[in-house]
């Protein structure tokens, strides 16, 4: 096969690892009716928190699982805003997002002071299996965070949501919360379940960019990603498996973008051109998919019994 | 033996003490009838039972032991279940995952597995329900069968129906009766909330009457008389309009052509209806539910687009017209579900000047103060239970009809459409309501009359058409129609195209 295509499709593949992972969480959060706006800032936070911990311990693991519960955390706190609190959650998902990207910045800031380039680690090794067959070896030379989000993350989600009654409950809740409570699901529980997995799903998105694909934190490093996720849960209409084409078309894009520039294509219009590519492509993809989007019905709104 | 007791539960929402003091029991096996006026508090006693409120005092026993009952699955757990007055169900769900959510065995869940379970209880309870059906495509009498199956599949001793009737056309009555029996049989207690005297001298064993959240006092069936209960409920034997005969006008203000109208799924709803209604008469649209009613009424609103066919208004030709239109022509509708004709956060005042704020608007902004003194001089003169401040969401089903009236006949409409408007209301404020469509007969406005209740539709309409998939089977004049042609005609066994319809 073309090299070209291989590259691409591997790379495809690392780029919608993120994505996916915390397209994932969001689908999860969404289904229980809650929109969650904190994704930005907590994608970035994970990767923040990833990234200190593992340069102060030394500890990749160490940094991963302790980003992972800060996404959890993260995730509880939106819960209490929304769900117990009944705060608008435009209102408390931005304010998180706010929040925590200060609180990143701040804290890096006090750690790593104003250094001109960014502090790098060691970053997690690509799995190679197949490390000297032609095609297969590039193909399948790719972190072991790629290698979970595909094989287990989305077949387990899909089936914890449709097959269990655990996702009963969350599809329940998030359709109708009244019904869901008369039946005897309590509708609190859940939605800070969904929030909790949820959010750890986003921060470990996050910890991918630092601890795997970069080796490093900076300031731009989630630019967006979250935002593009939430997109990926609209055109996947909230099935994690459609989450996952969506998470791969743009992944592609992104690739294709990196690779035209790199091309250095005497072509007479600007590079941003191709670095918004992705971007339109999402925006399209959206539109088109975005109509028949059958949102979980009690999206954004607080369940009170009185 | 009582199975329930409650004693002295209190409930005040706000200023509003809803309940106050209550004592109520219920008996073993036996169907008991919970009667009262709109806003009585007989939703809110049963949700405090079904643990969806907590009471601020008072104590409830079950089988004589003290129980605390703070969710519903407290509730559950100790064998009560309640089918709300507005169905708590997930639409886009089949039968089978509505049924068993929330009370699952067991983590894994196989479809085939839960729909067998749900088709075995289905049948041992009598319920017809096809378990893999998504509850979206099912009508208000199925669903209502699931939300029963629902509660009994999680082993209910007690059986709340909160206004289980208000939604039935007669022959789903009848069917939920006979379940009724059946269950009652087998040693199944039952609360029964409804408004109908009639329903409760035909299936109650006791009644309790409830009056301002008090309890006026508890009879059994049998030693009382529907008179009685009007008495108990609102301190009047009798009820009733009557309808003067008088001369109906030359003037047709409603013409309908030949109008021919699609349902939500593209099909025929409505098949080349003809009907003119006159100034100062009362046309009643008679039918069983479902033949084609609803779009009729969204088509003579503007909210649906006729295929073709004439609609005039007064001889102005309004076919195709949007719902602005038909307001700015006269029309005043009082729409058959009555929470979608109000902003159930906004408040009675804003609900009150919705349709017309330009004539509050000052240069752009609204004048909160004219928006007020108008919302209080309705009040006053549609007797609506309620400050110009409350939230409309927070008012009665008696008082958010009233509003809607208020709304629509304070502009002297030329034609009144009236869907339902006495549905799941109080005596009293079935009459007020009744009253008021006389009202505007009287002073000469053409009122189409479209509803499910034949005493209604005989009560008040000076002629009677009669609706059957989508075609008018037959207009009657007053004098000549009963309930037992009607009945007929409605069946679509008989098709009468005589005296009154050559002139349509
Ligand atoms: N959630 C709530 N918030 C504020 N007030 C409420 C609430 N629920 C009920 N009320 C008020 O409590 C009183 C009793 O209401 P409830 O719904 O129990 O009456 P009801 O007897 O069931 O009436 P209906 O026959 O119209 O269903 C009413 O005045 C109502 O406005
Ligand atoms: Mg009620």
């Amino acid at each position: 096969m073309d090299t070209f295509l291989v590259n691409l499709i591997a790379a495809t593949l690392r780029v919608a690892t993120p994505l996916l992972l915390a397209a994932i969480g969001e689908t999860y959060i969404e289904r229980a009716g809650v929109l969650n706006l904190g994704i930005e800032g907590m994608m970035f936070f994970g990767a923040f928190v990833g990234f200190f911990v593992a340069d102060v311990t030394g500890s990749l693991w160490l940094g991963f699982w302790v980003a992972v519960l800060s996404g959890v955390l993260s995730g509880l706190l939106m819960a209490l805003f929304s769900v117990t609190f009944g705060v608008n959650q435009h209102v408390s998902g931005l304010g998180i997002t706010l929040l925590l990207g200060g609180l990143s910045l701040f804290a890096f800031r006090l750690k790593y002071g104003g250094r001109s380039v960014p502090p790098s680690i060691e970053p997690f090794p690509q799995l190679s299996p197949f490390k000297d067959v032609p095609v297969l070896g590039t193909l399948f030379e790719q972190y072991l965070f790629t290698y979970v989000a595909f094989l287990v993350i989305v077949p387990l989600a899909w089936w914890l949501l449709y097959r269990t009654s655990f996702g009963l409950n969350i599809r329940s809740v998030g359709e109708n919360p009244e019904a869901a409570d008369a039946a005897g699901v309590n509708v609190f529980l859940i939605r800070y379940i969904t929030l909790a997995i949820g959010g750890g799903l986003i921060a470990a998105g996050g910890a991918f960019l630092s601890l795997a694909q970069l080796g490093a934190f900076t300031h731009g490093i989630v630019s967006g990603r979250g935002w593009v996720a939430l997109a990926l849960v609209i055109f996947g209409n909230w099935d994690p498996v459609k989450v996952m084409w969506g998470a791969l078309i743009f992944g592609g894009t992104f690739a294709l973008q990196l690779r035209l520039q790199a091309m250095g294509l005497n072509l007479p219009i600007p590079y941003e051109t191709f670095l918004a590519l992705p971007y339109v492509v999402t925006i399209v993809a959206l539109v088109i998919a975005g109509r028949n989007a059958t949102y979980p019905a009690a999206l954004l709104k607080p369940y009170r019994r009185e | 033996m009582d199975i329930v007791q409650m004693r002295g539960i209190t409930k005040r929402f706000g200023p509003v003490v809803a309940n106050d003091h209550i004592d109520f029991n219920l008996r073993k096996g036996e169907i008991h009838a919970l009667l009262g006026e709109n806003g009585a508090g007989k939703t809110t006693l049963m949700r405090i039972l079904y643990g969806l409120y907590r009471a601020d005092e008072g104590e409830i026993l079950v089988e004589g032991w003290p129980v605390r009952i703070n969710s519903p699955k407290d509730a559950i757990a100790l064998g009560i279940g309640m089918v709300t007055q507005h169905f708590a169900l997930v639409p886009p769900l089949t039968v089978a995952e509505n049924v068993v959510l929330g009370f699952t065995d067991g983590f894994v869940l196989e479809k085939a597995t839960i729909e067998q379970r749900v088709a075995e209880a289905a049948k041992r309870f009598g319920l017809e329900v096809d378990p893999s059906a998504v509850v979206r495509h099912l009508s208000v009498g199925q669903r209502q069968r699931v939300e029963i199956l629902k509660a009994l599949y999680r082993e209910a001793r007690v059986l709340i129906l909160d206004e289980p009737t208000a939604v039935l056309v007669p022959q789903e009555i009848d069917a939920l009766f006979e379940t009724l029996e059946r269950l009652r049989a087998g040693g199944l207690s039952v609360i029964f909330i409804t408004h109908k005297l009639e329903e409760v001298m035909r299936i109650s064993d006791r009644v309790t009457v409830l009056r301002d959240g008090r309890v006026v006092g508890t009879v059994e069936t049998a030693r009382t008389n529907e008179r009685e209960l009007a008495r108990m409920m609102v301190g009047r034997e009798t009820f009733g309009v009557r309808r003067e005969e008088r001369a109906v006008g030359e003037q047709p203000l409603l013409q309908v052509e030949r109008v021919c109208a699609e349902d939500d799924q593209g099909l025929p709803a409505l098949k080349e209806v003809s009907l003119v209604v006159h100034a100062g008469e009362i046309l009643g649209i008679a039918g069983v539910g479902g033949n084609g009613q609803k779009e009729l009424a969204e088509v003579l609103s503007g909210v649906r687009r006729p295929t073709s066919g004439r609609i005039l208004v007064d001889g102005q030709d309004l076919t195709g017209a949007t719902p602005d239109e038909f307001t700015a022509a006269g029309v005043g509708r009082i729409p058959e579900d009555r929470h979608a004709g109000v902003v159930g956060e906004l408040s009675v005042a804003e609900n009150l000047a919705l349709e017309y704020l330009e004539e509050f608007a000052r240069g752009g902004m609204l004048d909160r103060e004219a928006i007020r003194r108008h919302a209080e001089e309705l009040i006053q003169r549609f007797q609506i239970k309620a400050r110009a401040t409350d939230r409309a969401r927070t008012l009665s089903g008696g008082n958010l009809q009233k509003l809607i009236l208020a709304r629509v006949l304070s502009r002297d409409p030329k034609v009144v459409l009236a869907s339902q408007p006495t549905r799941g209301l109080d005596v009293g404020a079935t009459e007020y309501v009744r009253q008021q469509l006389l009202a505007q007969r009287a002073r000469g406005a053409a009122v189409l009359l479209i509803s499910e209740d034949l005493d209604e539709i005989l009560a008040l309409s000076d002629r009677i058409a009669v609706m059957y998939e989508g075609e008018i089977v037959g207009v009657l004049p007053a004098q000549d129609a009963d309930p037992e042609r009607l009945g007929l005609m409605m069946s679509g066994a008989v098709k009468e195209r005589q005296g009154a319809y050559a002139e349509v």
